[in-house]
């Protein structure tokens, strides 16, 4: 029988935008879980993803191992790692907790630059000022028309967390938010 | 843009994060089998819709997605204060310049 590859596709293979002040790509395919727990069992799930979940509002961590967690509510957090998944890891913890695979549901997009805060304001209605939103900020909110998840992993780098059915939207959303995000 | 503080976030959000979910503190009889359909028709269908303060259940929808409290006078869309799900209600009243505040918090 003849031998078989197959080649993973992502929604926005190969696409570039941006301008003067902003690059727009779409991110490294990620491995991704949504984790709810109450906080009786944070300490369990916190030595087995190998990083300390954040409990403060709107905030993130960035484990040595380039593992993300980001708060999205008081029991709900998304953890993105590009390497290792974080599936495997949570699996037999001994917690009451429920973990969901959203790898192939969402898909990321990288706003970098010094117009990226600019060309995210054209659609995000929060305050995105260094004050309310410094590096390594994280929150759920909206883009446009779709919801997002937005990570401000850089002082001038921005993650952006969407469905992968939406990422053209978003995608292209941004990449005319760039035109002119230096203005 | 209006902003709405959600008490589980600890800031105030803009408004489109945001959905309204109905009137606050309905308590479902128990147990609901033994009610008659007049109890029913007013546990189920009638709604206060008040012109003034009005307690409501928002949930920040595209945020931390919890649900929660909060008293909004109808007239001026204004939010009066919003507490956790689940907390007891909380009281205002009207002063005299008109203005809704949270009993007992002053000007």
């Amino acid at each position: 029988m003849a031998e078989v590859t197959a080649t993973r596709q992502g929604p926005l293979d190969g696409l570039i935008a941006g301008s003067v002040g902003v690059a727009i790509a779409p991110a490294a395919p990620a491995h991704r879980i949504s984790l709810r727990v109450g906080a009786d069992g944070i300490p369990a799930l916190n030595a087995a993803l190998g990083l300390e979940l954040p409990t403060v509002p709107k905030s993130s961590v960035t484990s040595s191992s380039d593992r993300m967690a980001l708060w999205l509510g008081p029991d709900e957090w998304l953890i993105i790692d590009e390497k290792l998944d974080p599936m495997v890891d949570v699996a037999g913890t001994d917690a009451v907790f429920s973990v969901v695979d959203v790898s192939h549901r969402n898909t990321a997009i990288k706003v970098a630059g010094r117009g990226a805060r600019a060309t995210l304001e054209a659609g995000c209605p929060q305050n995105l000022s260094d004050t309310a939103f410094p590096a390594g900020a994280c929150s759920r909110t909206v883009l446009g028309k779709i919801e997002v998840v937005l990570v401000r992993t850089d002082v001038n780098v921005y993650r952006i967390e969407c469905w992968r059915s939406f990422a053209e939207y978003a995608f292209e959303f941004l990449a005319d938010a760039a035109h002119d995000c230096m203005a | 843009m209006l902003l709405i503080h959600c008490p589980y976030c600890g800031e105030d959000r803009p408004e489109l994060e945001f959905r309204h979910a109905g009137e606050a503190h309905l308590v479902r009889p128990d147990p609901i089998s033994e009610i008659s359909d007049e109890e029913f028709e007013a546990y189920f269908f009638l709604r206060e819709n008040p012109k003034g303060l009005t307690y409501e259940r928002w949930r920040h929808m595209h945020g931390c997605a919890r649900f929660f409290n909060a008293v909004r006078d109808t007239v001026s869309d204004k939010f009066v204060v919003t507490y956790k799900a689940g907390e007891p209600k909380v009281e205002v009243e009207r002063g005299d310049d008109g203005v809704a505040r949270v009993k007992g918090a002053g000007r």
